[in-house]
């Protein structure tokens, strides 16, 4: 790492681990995740629902409830670690120098205030200014994300905007204090088809223009191609390989990860070609022993269902992934599998 | 928006004036005996009683009765606009009776409302916030105290307690309040806490349950990103947005409370309108009974119009569509 990338270096997480005690007993939203953020970057979260991509994010921002949740690890931001921050100095980072979109737009605003007090109240909350330069910085942000006609659809409510307004309105409310890392939490899955690819060239641009980290989540994994510089993939809870996005979709190395992108419908591939991934997710309750993926996994053997594999790199020139697979293996599975995506293509 | 209130208005007559023609064939079609025996002393003749039964207009099919009081509703009678007729008992106006008895319980229902408002929703706040902590439990403790204890039991109690024992409070009766602000608040401080109780306790779970359901709201969620302190979270956010289904509520429960503190009335003995129209209706006197339900019909459905109205500004969503 150079110098100009440690200053340029946001977040560090490192052992995330979240445990939610229920009635049933303890479960391991989380275990053991660790990953960094540097200005300009994006990091894609993958996986399937219920492996704790939006928990980890969600415990990032102190959103959980301390008194209901047992939270392991360091977060550190700015040389601080966001964990054991008192809560009003948290309060004092969310929404000011870490940012939130969250999935459904649709629910995440309050019906019943104007969308521009919404975003007003964001900047009151950490500056003291008075209501109508807070109300003006609310039109210039809802202006600037491309809400037309900004100033009046600002006095508007939010069942008055449609889907995608409403996410471009949470991005201006996100924006308000320029913050240093801007968490996106499947921004685009309620959303149709051709507003995605707008909210999601908005947060680029939005990224670029602010010099901020983005982390992008969601089980979308063409919404990571696109625009992810790295990509953690997640199952159960557990990063299962993460590396800068080129290689993890250039040359995936995880048995998980290839069933993930065989079951991504793209446009050159027909429904026939789409692999789905056998069995389902496992309970975060009584989570299967050894690699959490050993059930559904099509290469397992021998140490799998007994020994956790470890997430590092198997080889110099390789990215982290957690598989006992030997290298050699990958490799051979790995470019068998390429082969094949070519043939889906071209059939 | 003078449009809908107006048309609103038309069905309240139409809707009042509905409840009380059932008033008038329950009356009728009911077998209670007859109302003239009650006013002809003892051992009428038959001479008599047909002679009193065509004063009061018993002879009459209740229908014509109905109308005739629909007519002087609208035209008014002697006693001047609206017409609300004479008693069997004493021939005396009933809109005077009832306006010299509507002050006792509307004050009695404005200052329990008052009370049970404020006291419910702030319990309600609490326990939400400190939810499963010693004090939610004691507040819903409180709540299933309320709730189960009976008006007539909690008001003798209170009486026994701070009239008889301790003598902090006067004791029953009403007293009005120009002529003694002081004796009046304290003839009357005993029924509105026993009448609050009960709905305070109400309102203490309704409002911790809508808390709690709002609080779990993506809304909150994005609130709390936003930085916002918790006490704007919980009171900005959260309260508002649980506030709807208590202010209709709210509205329902004064408005049926006109006719319906009896018990609360006659333990305290503050001959309000509840008492007048259950006396009336023993005594088989029909002018008070269709006047008190006159009455508090209107006090329904006025309600429920205010409601309506403020619905629309506590709520957008109700504005515009």
């Amino acid at each position: 790492m150079s110098a100009d990338g440690q200053e340029r270096r946001l977040l560090d997480v490192r052992g995330l681990t979240v445990r939610f005690p229920t009635p049933d007993g303890v479960v391991q939203a989380v275990s053991d995740v660790s990953f960094a953020l540097s200005r300009g970057e994006t990091l894609g979260v993958v996986g399937e629902s219920g492996s704790g991509k939006s928990v980890s994010n969600l415990a990032i921002m102190g959103l959980l409830n301390r008194a209901r949740t047992t939270i392991a690890g360091e977060v550190m931001f700015k040389g601080r670690n966001l964990l054991t921050l008192p809560p009003d100095q948290l309060r004092k980072v969310r929404g000011k120098e870490i940012a939130m979109v969250f999935q459904d737009p649709f629910a995440s605003l309050h019906p019943m205030y104007r969308v521009g007090a919404q975003i007003a109240e964001a900047v009151t909350a950490h500056e003291d200014v008075d209501k109508d330069r807070a109300w003006g910085r609310a039109v210039e942000l809802l202006d600037r994300v491309g809400i037309p006609n900004a100033p009046s659809r600002a006095r508007d409510y939010p069942h008055q905007f449609s889907g995608g307004m409403r996410q471009r309105a949470m991005i201006a409310m996100a924006l308000v204090h320029n913050p240093d890392i801007l968490i996106c939490d499947e921004p685009t899955t309620a959303l149709d088809v051709t507003v995605q690819a707008q909210i999601l060239e908005l947060i680029e641009d939005v990224k670029r223009e602010f010099d901020i980290g983005v982390i992008l989540v969601t089980h979308d994994l063409g919404v990571i191609a696109e625009t992810a510089n790295s990509v953690m993939v997640m199952y159960a809870g557990r990063i299962m390989e993460y590396g800068p996005a080129a290689e993890v979709f250039g040359r995936p190395q995880h048995p998980y990860a290839w069933g993930l992108l065989d079951s991504m419908p793209t446009i050159d591939r027909r429904l026939a070609a789409l692999v789905p991934i056998e069995g389902s997710p496992p309970s975060l309750l009584t989570p299967p022993s050894g690699c959490p993926f050993h059930p559904r996994c099509p290469y397992r053997f021998e140490p799998c269902p007994t020994e956790r594999p470890p997430l590092q790199a198997p080889v110099a020139e390789a990215h982290l992934d957690a598989c006992h697979l030997p290298w050699e293996k990958k490799v051979e599975l790995g470019s068998q599998r390429a082969k094949k995506v070519a043939a889906g293509a071209a059939a | 928006m003078i449009l809908y209130i107006a048309r609103r208005l038309v069905w309240t007559i139409v809707v009042v004036f509905c409840v009380i023609g059932i008033t008038y064939i329950v009356f009728y079609k009911l077998p209670a005996g007859n109302p003239a025996l009650r006013f002809a002393g003892h051992s009428p003749t038959q001479a008599e009683l047909t002679e009193i039964e065509h004063r009061l207009g018993l002879d009459r099919p209740w229908y014509v009765q109905f109308g005739k009081f629909a007519y002087h509703f609208f035209v008014g009678d002697k006693y001047g606009w609206p017409g609300l007729g004479y008693t069997f008992a004493s021939g005396a106006s009933v809109k005077s009776l009832i306006f010299a008895r509507a002050p006792r319980t509307l004050l009695l229902i404005a200052g329990a409302a008052v009370l049970w408002l404020f006291s419910g929703v702030a319990i309600g706040v609490i326990s939400a916030v400190r939810r499963r902590s010693i004090v939610d439990r004691a507040a819903m403790g409180f709540a299933l105290f309320g709730i189960s204890t009976p008006v007539f039991w909690l008001g003798l109690m209170m009486l026994y307690i701070f009239w008889s024992r301790l003598g902090w409070t006067a004791g029953t009766g009403y007293v009005s309040p120009a002529n003694s602000p002081t004796s009046f608040f304290s003839h009357m401080i005993l029924p509105w806490i026993t009448l609050a109780l009960l709905y305070a306790a109400f309102y203490a779970r309704m409002t911790r349950n809508n808390l709690l359901e709002t609080l779990g709201e993506d809304y909150i969620r994005t609130a709390r990103a936003k930085g916002l302190s918790e006490r704007s979270v919980i009171f900005k956010h959260g309260l508002r947005a649980s506030l709807t289904p208590i202010v209709t509520m709210f509205g329902m429960d004064v408005a049926l409370l006109v006719g319906g503190a009896v018990i609360t009335e006659s333990v305290f003995n503050l001959q309000g309108l509840g008492y007048l129209a259950i006396n009336s209706a023993l005594n088989q006197d029909l002018p008070i009974v269709a006047g008190v339900v006159l009455l508090a019909a209107v006090a329904v459905a006025l309600a429920n119009l205010v409601v309506d109205i403020l619905y629309a500004f506590i709520d957008p969503r109700v504005r515009y569509a």
